[in-house]
């Protein structure tokens, strides 16, 4: 049985200027142990479907329409206020993309750090903060015996990133779901960042959801990619068949958009036109108006997520049908 | 090597800091840029890269005369910036325009798009209202929006689509140069890839010399003839744009290329990656000697010294006592 089986996961929100269908039908699992990585646009719903497992969509103006995420057997989406906070913070963990807003900056990292251990064990406050002692020397943080008595904003963005994974990990979850965790960061410290998750993913067998627009940072990092577009998964595969065999027009077209994997020189491939407004119900595949091999019938009909090859699923119905 | 149209000799920014309630002591400085030497040519594209902290935006901001110069000139054309009375630097601001980064905070939402691109020209005296009609079409064309948006306010684009609003006012006087600061950093990638292609066109098209700063090295590597790599306020390496990312020389140089995650899984996982460890020192005290030596795997007893000038080595400018040896 999977850790993690999201069926059919719609999120709409409901604001004054129409419904946004910000998740649209969104299925997938996850091993225990596994790495998935998410990548979308900014837009796209892959932000939004982590906070719906994680039951952090402010409601209303959000509503879950339909749809399950079963956890080992507890459906997050429909369980007592109880039964999520004794899965949320302890088997789930999250860690955000600003740790500067994520931390709460009247308190001291060590109040923020035992407080997870406080709410989830039957623990003394004395052998939490030891607990916490030995996870920040973990997350690489020098002389951790005095910065725990520190506040947020006496650390760096690459420190405070730290915390707060050593915060998410001090429970030893069975998923952590990091949203754009290293976005804000500078890439060498983003690389420290990535190394330190890739750690704990194998000392624990941790499951991990990696949420993020950069496709450089995926590749090295997960098992599994899935591709989101308007609200929807449009390709998942393999790290390895994604990035070489990759089907949906979308996947190529963003593959072929990264700086670096064009000749220097020449023209860079772009996607015309926009992302798609999500407050218009949007008929067929949400990715046509701006696609290149798009005909008729793929503005009319909705899209499918199919079995392509064993672990391949895409949603080109052009693809489907052997014309691509 | 052409005509520079843009020369740096010796810049430095340096602000106080001051503390005390009344008498506001100056107990230190913040050496944001400290001592840099560079210059472009004519329709050059001349990358500056570096993490945050290093002092690129202060150069930029030091470039445009934003902010004043300790030491060293700034020359345009010739022309030393730093010695001009303000109604002068009104006159060469005509020539030396700026792009920042976000285009969500660099455009006022309460001018619609024709008075944001028609202020430059009439502050500037170009032309009156009446003509600056046709004048902002043809900007907006140029830049690849509508000229029937003309009234829009800003909130009513996307990233990009201001992105390209805020170029195209930047390009209204026609300048020579234009200082873009983290252009495309704030965008999705298939919208960078399109304000990257338009950038390299306009250099193209108008003969324009563009300083392009980011911290993204695989778009310097695409979009730029020579990259300057910054740390701590120091140019640490100068050369041809492929040369520096392809062959890095200076050890931070080296880790931050190859910090760069490569979107191929294969090369990914097998490649062995330099950890820089910490972060970067603090420009108020800065380490002796090389600033990066306390974070570089080759340091020496030598690099604690005093900081290497940059010499010429395999046709571009490195900052490093070892350079060559690795």
């Amino acid at each position: 049985m999977p850790l993690l089986s999201v069926k059919d996961l719609r999120t709409y929100f409901h604001t004054r200027n129409g419904v946004y269908r910000a998740v649209d039908g969104v299925s997938f699992d996850l091993e225990r142990g596994e790495t998935l990585g998410i990548v979308g646009e900014s837009g796209s719903g892959k932000s939004v479907t982590c906070y719906s497992i994680m039951g952090l969509i402010p409601q209303p103006p959000g509503r879950i329409e339909s749809g399950s995420a079963l956890f080992d057997g507890v459906d997050l989406l429909r369980c007592t206020p109880k039964e999520s906070r004794s899965i949320r913070g302890q088997r789930i963990a999250m860690i955000f993309q600003d740790p500067m807003t994520s931390l709460n900056p009247y308190l001291r990292i060590s109040e923020q750090l035992i407080e997870p251990l406080l709410i989830h064990e039957s623990i003394t406050r004395k052998a939490a903060l030891q607990r916490a002692l030995a996870m920040l020397d973990a997350v690489g943080i020098n002389d951790a015996s005095k910065r725990i008595h520190y506040y947020p904003h006496e650390f760096s963005g690459g420190m405070r990133q730290r915390v707060m994974i050593a915060m998410a990990l001090i429970t030893h979850p069975e998923l952590l779901i990091a949203d754009e965790p290293t976005t804000a960061l500078d890439v060498t410290v983003q690389a420290q960042i990535l190394e330190l998750i890739k750690r704990f993913q194998r000392e624990f067998n941790m499951a991990v959801i990696f949420i993020t627009h950069d496709l450089g940072v995926v590749s090295g990092l997960c098992d599994r990619v899935q591709v989101m577009y308007g609200g929807q998964i449009v390709e998942s595969a393999s790290t390895r068949t994604l990035f070489y065999e990759p089907r949906h027009p979308y996947t190529k077209a963003l593959q072929q958009s990264i700086p670096s994997l064009q000749p220097k020189g020449t023209e860079l491939f772009t996607i015309p036109g926009m992302p798609p407004d999500l407050s218009k119900l949007i008929a067929g595949c949400p990715f046509a108006p701006r696609c290149s091999a798009a005909v008729g019938r793929c503005s009319e009909q909705p899209t499918t997520l199919v079995e392509y090859s064993p672990g391949h699923q895409q949603a080109c119905m052009r693809v489907q049908a052997g014309e691509l | 090597m052409p005509e520079p149209i843009l020369e740096l000799r010796d810049v430095k920014t340096h602000f106080p800091i001051r503390q005390g309630f009344f008498l506001k002591r100056q107990v230190g400085t913040v050496k944001a840029v400290d001592g840099v030497s560079l210059s472009v040519a004519r329709g050059e594209v001349l990358g500056l890269v570096g993490e945050s902290g290093c002092g690129k935006s202060t150069l930029a901001r030091t470039i445009l005369q934003l902010l004043p110069t300790t030491g060293g000139t700034v020359l345009l054309s010739g022309r030393p910036l730093n010695e001009c009375s303000p109604v002068e630097l009104k006159a060469v601001r005509r020539d030396l325009q700026m792009v920042f980064q976000d285009p969500y905070a660099s455009l006022n939402p309460r001018m619609t798009v024709f008075a944001a691109l028609a202020e430059p020209l009439i502050t500037h005296g170009i032309c009156d209202r009446e003509q600056a009609v046709g004048q902002v079409a043809q900007l907006m064309e140029r830049v690849g929006l509508a000229p029937r948006f003309m009234q829009k306010y800003p909130h009513e684009f996307s990233g990009g689509q201001r992105q390209r609003i805020a170029i195209a006012r930047a390009l209204a006087l026609r300048p020579q140069v234009i200082i873009a600061d983290e252009p495309v950093s704030a965008l999705d990638v298939s919208i960078q890839a399109q304000i990257l292609n338009l950038l390299a066109q306009l250099v193209r098209e108008m003969g324009l010399s563009l300083v392009f700063i980011a911290h993204d090295l695989s778009v310097v590597k695409h979009i730029a003839d020579r990259v300057a790599v910054m740390y701590l306020g120091k140019i640490v390496e100068l050369g041809s744009a492929l040369d520096v990312i392809e062959r890095p020389q200076h050890p931070y140089t080296r880790a931050l290329v190859s910090a760069i995650p490569t979107p191929n899984p294969d090369v990914e996982r097998s490649r062995q990656r330099i950890v820089l460890p910490g972060d970067p020192p603090s420009p108020i005290n800065p380490p002796r000697g090389c600033t990066f030596h306390p974070r570089c795997p080759y340091a020496q007893e030598r690099c604690k010294v005093s900081f290497p000038p940059l010499a010429t080595f395999q046709g571009r400018e490195v900052a490093c006592v070892r350079a060559g040896e690795f």
